[in-house]
């Protein structure tokens, strides 16, 4: 298995003997990173195998050479991203489950992407309740309800015409957040960041009508 | 309350959750791997790593990231 004696030179305390060696294998040169690199990838390659298992049942639609290649393009693309962070690692877990992360990382977007390929993304409602999806089920759960009324009314007159966007997006069509960034020219972060203020707004806006508690808990009085 | 008030109630948790602290998708994704070996062990990893439980709330992507990574490693483990 691992190199113990590579893995003892310079060891952090933090860091477990093999999750030392593949710091240093990944740091040298010549046939003892060539080799560390390969390992690297096809752990990186099962991860993404791994994440393509696991979604299949809702990509049934995609032929398994081209679940195969995304696969293959996620280990790439999570090796370039380990080999060029590898000073980030603190040893807080094994390297390979800090590595297995950026894999599956890569994978999730590409597939949750290539599963919405086909679908349309409305950026621009005009009336947000009208263009809901009531095929999801968050919507139906709220359709004909009092709390539907109340909600499109907070949605209406507290959030800005981006938070609206991204919160009809997101939260009432449960559009994957990777999806909406791609056609939104943004990054995950962003649009959370969006949808955190979003619906801390809307919070604030239903507790005024009694729907939930003014601290934010969603328990709704009995009245 | 309704069975109807209850559907709805859940409804809107969804959509308006979390309601506490929850750290950021950069965030989370920095903790993840310590967050799923914690818990893996054994050991309080909410405690230890407050915020990123409640960010899985709201964020089923991050959240789904969570759940591959803790399955793959414990498959690992299993051997």
């Amino acid at each position: 298995m691992a190199d113990r004696t590579v893995a003892e030179r310079g060891a952090r305390p933090n860091v477990d003997a093999e999750s030392q060696w593949w710091l240093d294998a990944l740091r040298s040169e010549g046939s003892e990173r060539e080799q560390a690199t390969a390992r690297l990838h096809e752990l990186m390659l099962k991860a993404a195998r791994f994440e393509v298992g696991r979604r299949r049942g809702a990509l049934s639609h995609v032929r398994g050479e081209e679940l195969e290649d995304i696969a293959m393009q996620a280990a790439n693309d999570a090796l370039m991203a380990v080999l060029s962070k590898l000073d980030d690692f603190r040893g807080a877990s094994r390297f390979t489950t800090w590595a297995y992360k950026f894999a599956l990382l890569e994978a999730g977007v590409k597939l949750r992407r290539r599963a919405w390929q086909q679908r349309e993304v409305v950026l621009e409602p005009e009336s947000w309740a009208t263009l809901a999806d009531r095929s999801t089920s968050t919507h139906a759960q709220l359709e004909h309800s009092e709390v539907l009324d109340e909600l499109k009314t907070a949605v209406d007159s507290a959030l800005t015409p981006h938070q609206r966007r991204v919160f009809v997006a997101l939260a009432l069509n449960e559009v994957p957040i990777d999806v909406l960034s791609e056609r939104m020219e943004t990054t995950r972060g962003a649009l959370y960041k969006t949808l955190h203020d979003a619906r801390r707004k809307l919070r604030q806006e239903l507790a005024a009508s009694g729907l939930v508690e003014p601290d934010g808990e969603q328990s709704r009085r009995t009245t | 309350m309704t069975q109807s008030d209850h559907k709805h109630n859940e409804a809107l948790e969804r959509l308006l959750a979390p309601t506490g602290f929850e750290v950021t998708c950069d965030q989370c994704f920095e903790l993840l791997d310590a967050y799923v070996e914690l818990e893996l062990a054994g050991a309080d990893a909410d405690l230890e790593l407050p915020g990123v439980r409640a960010h899985f709330q709201g964020c089923p992507a991050c959240r789904e990231d969570y759940e591959s990574l803790r399955d793959l490693v414990r498959r690992d483990q299993l051997g």
